[in-house]
């Protein structure tokens, strides 16, 4: 495997080619902050608070560094300005999601973000698909998926998948950013209540 | 239109896409436009066929506005509220709609004859107020000429 090498933050790092910026980051003990990232996962880049400034040829822009490979030469900076407003609108965005998620207060106490300053829609997911990819990827149930789009997008179990699977399991509600019951409190909807009207049409 | 498809069209759909997991929208999209709507047993078919998780089918049937998992009429009225066909009287073209047909957008009538939808353009906005009934597209219409072309759908 080639070597890499690349600055971040000031410092010289080696990295082998096919790695992300994060992944670079992380073996040198410089942190960026993840939602969506899961080591076990193919990165999502669904978060976007993992965003970075990288200068290629004197010009700089923001890039995803989850899901952003390592480039010879490239000049990372982690914490600038500039990324830290857009990770503390991003919190923002988030905590009126998830007003009540520990990891999200953490994370806003850390980069100043004001949890009241966009108006609450608590749906308590923020869509960071880490329990649908865990199912997916690491468990190969795929008990729980997405519905629909947009700010309608939800997680939804699979009810005949999730009564044989998800008892024993439960592994992805610790996963959760914003709320391990959330997990639950789907799951059970999807096991009590009845069959939709759809599927009565249907037979 | 029978109210369940059976298994061997949708193999014959599935076969005919060679059983790529890939071709999941191209056969979704096929039983849609046949069968009018994606009942939940035929969808767990085509899971089974493709190989392809319940939740990811779950994900794309509910993603795109082309799929239906409710049932739908066997004709599906569009009417255009786009801002030339708004201007130029839709609205009155919609209430006459909802007048012969008795169902508001968005829903289906007992018989399963007809589907209400209202979409933002059709892309042919002289032709205001526009409506289209399963894909032919009627243009420039009056709540009167409306009444006349819907008679002819039965």
């Amino acid at each position: 495997m080639s070597e890499i090498l690349l600055e971040i933050d000031g410092k010289e790092v080696k990295a082998t080619a096919g790695m992300t910026i994060l992944e670079a980051a992380q073996s040198v003990g410089i942190s960026i902050p993840t939602l969506c990232h899961h080591e076990k996962l193919e990165p999502f880049g669904g978060c976007r608070l993992c965003t970075v400034e990288v200068e290629v040829r004197g010009r700089t822009r923001l890039v995803v560094s989850c899901v952003y490979p390592v480039e010879d030469g490239l000049v990372v900076r982690t914490r600038t300005e500039k990324v830290e407003r857009i990770r503390k609108t991003i919190l923002e965005l988030l905590l009126a999601h998830a007003p009540d998620s520990f990891v999200l207060q953490d994370l806003a106490r850390e980069y100043g973000a004001d949890r009241d300053r966009y108006e609450k829609e608590a749906s308590f997911c923020i869509h960071c698909g880490l329990c649908v990819r865990y199912c997916a990827e690491v468990k190969k149930k795929h008990a729980v998926g997405f519905i629909d789009r947009g700010s309608k997008k939800e997680i939804c179990f699979i009810p005949e998948i999730a009564a044989e699977e998800c008892w024993d399991c439960k592994e992805c509600f610790p996963l959760c950013p914003t709320e391990a019951l959330q997990a639950a409190f789907v799951l059970t909807l999807a096991l009590t209540s009845p069959p939709p009207v759809a599927d009565k049409t249907g037979s | 239109m029978s109210a369940v498809m059976d298994n061997e069209r949708i193999d014959q759909i599935v076969a005919k896409h060679d059983g790529e997991p890939s071709s999941l929208i191209q056969v979704l999209l096929e039983i849609q436009s046949e069968h009018h709507w994606l009942p939940m047993d035929v969808l767990k078919r085509v899971s089974q066929k493709l190989q392809v998780p319940m939740t990811r089918i779950q994900h794309i049937a509910t993603f795109y506005k082309a799929f239906s998992l409710v049932p739908k009429g066997s004709h599906e009225i569009h009417i255009c509220v786009g801002t030339a066909c708004h201007v130029r009287g839709a609205q009155r073209v919609l209430d006459m709609v909802e007048d012969m047909t008795g169902i508001k957008p968005g829903e289906t009538d007992l018989d399963l004859k007809f589907s209400l939808e209202t979409v933002n353009c059709l892309g042919c906005c002289a032709l205001g107020p526009v409506m289209e009934i399963d894909g032919k597209t009627h243009g420039k219409m009056t709540p009167a000429e409306t009444a006349d072309v819907l008679k002819n759908y039965n």
